[in-house]
């Protein structure tokens, strides 16, 4: 049997076909996050809170309105997208003009209040959301029997991803979003309805937590932590992508997930610092991140 | 003249000051309930032990008799440091008398440490490190419910007599994981097995288990045992389900909280042990209806049970001293909790030993197929029953300094 540095290497092609999964909420996560800072220099606390709604809302529609996991894959977005949309007209579009810390503690302060709300409502252990029927049972790839429903999270986020950086970087919305966060009064003045294009760009950030949060449901248990368990490590794939670079966060988030994925076989202990470590060593070397503009 | 918005605040703050009544103050026993009210033990234990330490109040008849009883709860956050200065607050500020439940080892020790400093009582229900009546046991601390010993000795040893002989073990990275894993490894080894593996996973900041789960079936065992509790044992056994891992799961540690979040589809055929079911015979459903009048919807677990059960113990001993005597020593209070056996509707006759030990049996259950349960909260099978006398650590193992001397 081959192996590296003693582990067989079988084990190893399984452990990285799992450090992708992990790597794609990352990406997905903090993609959202990207785009958030990135237009609205706002550092959205309150994403993890909102990728967990995303799973309530999911199971929300499955259990009293009987609508399954296709149709909650958009649904759920929609709804805490209009959450969000409704947040950022009556709270943040307070702090644009204020330092990015009161952004924060804004944020933060609601992520802790919708938690505390579902865990008054639902308890702490969270409740069961059952894998869709289509993609029950495992795909045999040689090396490993991979649940048919984990490929698709990473198929399902690679798609979501590559979409929004094609989006944001090659149609005109993209580029008239890019113009605004440059110099808004100038793109005011040619007729864009700039605060409407911010409001609607948080929207879809807080959209894009949804979806993950949708996506994660089956595998997680949906609990009012889920999203706090999350966020922290998202926040550092974030900053070590370079903030606000959309490109930076995706290719950080599958790359960290693999990192991570290694780690959980040389030695567990670490897998939850490594990322950390990684990112001490990154904003010594490259303070802007790996992508980012100094 | 309209009255000024001035003037009627003033008459209206005026009439709002308090006017003592005169009357002679009734004696008042005062329970504080310190439990997990908003994080991973809250529905194990939260908010269902108040309303037990209620229910216990209520039954005690004290009230009857003159004495004021009153019920206090405070949330520890999962700190120790927060229980431990709200332990010092209730004794030292509020005349608290006897603190309850405290699900968490960490927060646990140290309120157990605090109670001895102040002569009171602590009664624990949730938290489960068997240090409590072992090297760290006191003359003011009793534990009641299970500890690990307990769950690695009837689980593991169960598993291995059944052909599970080889395990694998995925481990929290703090100090009840690794005593888990100490006294389950011990028990296989003890009963013939081995343990091919471990991996230590890091607390509480992992979600995704399945690289463990891969590399546990790896390892080739029969068993996978999780020395984990709370929402990662639900993280744990959902992500077994979707990986099809073909091994067979014993938890070390779980709450019939966890199965229900879980739903049977995906627990089904795990083996636990618990030392209360509320469907086990008609005093335990009883008891479990009264409990669903106050937490509707709900059934109790055995922490819920336990405080019950503590309380009711605990209300009893001080009817037979007389109140001024029991508030005034707690070890004196203890030993004759001790000295008295026990006896409720939750966990039948019992009595406590020398070490704070209260012994009752450990119960095997298998967890139930979806066809076999007729309803919520319908779960458990009962495999084997360990006896009070043997479920836990004998006397002569013990660290406990009350006992070695």
């Amino acid at each position: 049997m081959i192996t590296i540095f003693g582990k067989p290497l079988l084990l190893l092609y399984g452990q990285l076909t799992l450090g992708l999964i992990n790597g794609a909420f990352y990406a997905l996560l903090s993609l959202g996050l990207a785009v958030i800072f990135g237009l609205l220099n706002i550092i959205n606390f309150a994403h993890g809170a909102l990728f967990m709604l995303g799973g309530f809302v999911a199971w929300a529609l499955l259990e009293y309105l009987d609508i399954g996991y296709w149709p909650a894959l958009v649904l759920a977005p929609l709804i805490v997208g209009v959450f969000g949309v409704v947040m950022e007209k009556t709270l943040i579009n307070r702090l644009y003009k204020l330092d990015h810390l009161y952004g924060l503690l804004l944020t933060f302060g609601c992520a802790l209040i919708i938690e505390g709300l579902a865990r008054n409502e639902f308890g702490s252990s969270g409740v069961p959301y059952p894998i869709p029927d289509e993609l029950r049972g495992p795909l045999d790839l040689g090396f490993m029997m991979l649940p048919a429903y984990r490929a698709w999270v990473v198929v399902a986020a690679a798609g979501v991803c590559l979409a929004t950086w094609l989006v944001i970087e090659k149609t005109r919305i993209g580029s008239t979003l890019r113009a605004a966060t440059e110099n808004a009064p100038l793109v005011q003045a040619f007729g864009v309805n700039v605060p409407r294009l911010i409001t609607l760009t948080y929207g879809a950030g807080v959209a894009l937590a949804a979806f993950a949060g949708v996506l994660a449901a089956p595998i997680y248990s949906v609990n009012p932590n889920m999203g706090a368990n999350f966020i922290i490590t998202v926040f550092a794939v974030v900053v070590i992508g370079g903030m606000g670079s959309i490109l930076g966060s995706i290719v950080t988030g599958f790359g960290l997930g693999i990192l991570e994925g290694l780690t959980k076989v040389y030695y567990p202990q670490a897998s939850a610092t490594v990322v950390f470590m990684v990112m001490v060593i990154v904003l010594l070397a490259r303070p802007a991140g790996l992508f980012g503009k100094a | 003249m309209p009255m000024s918005r001035r003037a009627l605040l003033a008459t209206a703050a005026a009439t709002a000051l308090p006017v003592r009544p005169a009357r002679a103050e009734k004696p008042t026993l005062k329970i504080g309930v310190l439990t997990d009210l908003s994080g991973p033990y809250k529905d194990l234990a939260g908010p269902g032990a108040v309303d037990a330490a209620r229910m216990a109040v209520e039954e005690s008849g004290l009230a009857a008799k003159g004495i004021n009883i009153e019920v206090l709860s405070a949330n520890h956050q999962n700190k120790a440091d927060v229980g431990a200065s709200v332990a010092r607050e209730w004794y030292d500020r509020d005349g608290v008398d006897i603190i309850l439940e405290v699900a968490n080892s960490g927060v646990a020790l140290a309120v157990a440490g605090v109670t001895k400093e102040k002569n009171k009582v602590y009664i624990n229900s949730g938290a489960a490190t068997s240090d409590l009546t072992g090297a760290q046991c006191n003359a003011n601390t009793i534990h009641w419910v299970y500890d690990t010993y307990m769950l690695a000795h009837s689980t593991g040893a169960a598993m291995v007599k059944t052909g599970g002989d080889s395990w694998f073990l995925i481990v929290a990275d703090y100090a009840f994981g690794h005593a888990l894993q100490r006294d389950s490894t011990d028990f296989v080894q003890k009963a013939g097995g081995t343990v091919l593996g471990a991996v230590r996973y890091p607390f509480p900041s992992t979600t995704d288990f399945s690289s463990f789960l891969v590399q546990g079936q790896a390892s080739g065992a029969k068993v996978l045992g999780l020395a984990s509790a709370g929402t990662d044992v639900i993280n744990l056994i959902k992500q077994a389900h979707e990986f099809g891992i073909k091994m067979r799961i014993a938890g070390l540690l779980i709450f019939l909280t966890d199965v229900h979040s879980l739903g049977l589809e995906v627990s089904q055929g795990l083996t636990l042990t618990e030392s209360f079911y509320w469907d086990l015979n008609a005093d335990t459903r009883r008891f479990a209806d009264k409990f669903a009048r106050r937490q509707p919807g709900r059934r109790p677990t055995m922490v819920h049970a336990g405080v019950y059960s503590s309380g009711l113990h605990y209300l009893k001993t001080v009817g037979d001293m007389g109140l001024a005597q029991a508030r005034a020593d707690g070890a004196a209070t203890v030993a004759r909790m001790k000295a008295t056996p026990t006896s409720d509707d939750c966990f039948g006759p019992g009595s406590i030993r020398a070490d704070g030990r209260k012994l009752c049996p450990a119960y095997l259950f298998e967890v139930k197929k979806p066809s076999e349960s007729k309803g919520p909260w319908d779960y458990y099978k009962l495999l084997a029953t360990t006896p009070a006398d043997e479920a836990f650590r004998p006397l002569s193992a013990s660290a406990c300094p009350l006992v070695k001397a």
